[in-house]
């Protein structure tokens, strides 16, 4: 600013000052109360990052995802790795379990690692997923979308499984790096890793 | 006012977790102020996860929840009005 005040003006530099000082107060005043709302008021936020594709390991992600839309949270889930296999239409309808490597299975390894054992584990999941009446991963998708849930599929990960965008749900987000999801974790409430 | 004037129902009956506070939040959405969602689950769970959603719902107030047997099966009926 300059110091050279021009005789003859009749506007009190000191007045003009505090004018602008005045008028500076008011704007951070209006910001503060922006931001203040938006933390108070804005929505909250989940990320999940999905990676794991196994028939059990892709029911948590999808119903935390749903539930806290329903909760009013503005809701990401990152699938990379094995997780894009829930996104992927045609392979999500076929997920399966693992029979070995789990000692809650009423078989034991030895006999679970034989030809054959995941497949029937699988279906024996399935049908005990039908009998209680839990949703389908297709239909938990469904609602996820339908919610607003921002279902991303890393798109590293995609080009390493070979997979084309055209595979995926409708409504799924491709394109996205870790950058993004790390972004979007930066500003979430909650940040799980399944 | 009477849970008995639901000005909606969203009947979830045969639909397990997540789907019961999923599709109450759906139905509640389009409840008008001063109006009570009447849902319907056969979900047990249903009672816990609803009184659970309508806490953290602003707008939610859970005016009741009644357990009761409808032809041999368990009933949870939860009735949800929204605040003005």
């Amino acid at each position: 600013m300059s110091t050279d005040i021009t005789a003859g003006s009749d506007a009190d530099p000191a007045v003009e000052d505090l004018a602008e000082l005045q008028a500076r107060i008011e704007e951070l005043e209006a910001e503060l109360s922006e931001v203040r709302d938006e933390v108070e008021n804005g929505p909250k936020k989940m990320v999940i990052i999905a990676t794991k594709g196994t028939l059990d390991m892709a029911y948590p992600p999808l119903i935390l995802a749903s539930t806290a839309a329903a909760f009013g949270y503005d809701v990401t889930v990152f699938h990379t790795f094995w997780g894009l296999e829930i996104l992927h239409e045609k392979n999500s309808k076929n997920l399966k379990l693992s029979s070995v490597g789990n000692p809650n299975m009423p078989v034991p390894n030895a006999i679970a690692a034989l030809p054959g054992m995941d497949r029937m584990t699988t279906r024996m999941m399935r049908n005990k997923i039908k009998d209680n009446e839990v949703a389908s991963i297709a239909e938990l998708i469904d609602v996820s979308l339908e919610s607003g849930v921002d279902l991303q599929a890393c798109q590293m990960t995609i080009d390493l499984l070979g997979y084309d965008e055209a595979d995926f749900y409708d409504g799924v987000t491709t394109g996205v790096g870790a950058a993004s999801a790390f972004q979007d974790m930066v500003e979430a409430d909650i940040q799980l890793l399944v | 006012m009477s849970t008995e004037t639901a000005a909606k129902t969203v009947d979830v009956k045969g639909q397990n977790c997540p789907m019961p506070v999923i599709k109450t939040k759906g139905a509640f959405d389009e409840v008008a102020a001063g109006e009570t969602l009447e849902v319907i689950a056969t979900d047990s769970g249903s009672l816990s996860d609803i009184k659970g959603w309508a806490e953290s719902t602003a707008e939610a107030d859970l005016l009741d929840q009644k357990e009761t047997t409808e032809g041999g099966e368990d009933i949870y009926k939860h009735y949800i009005k929204k605040v003005e």
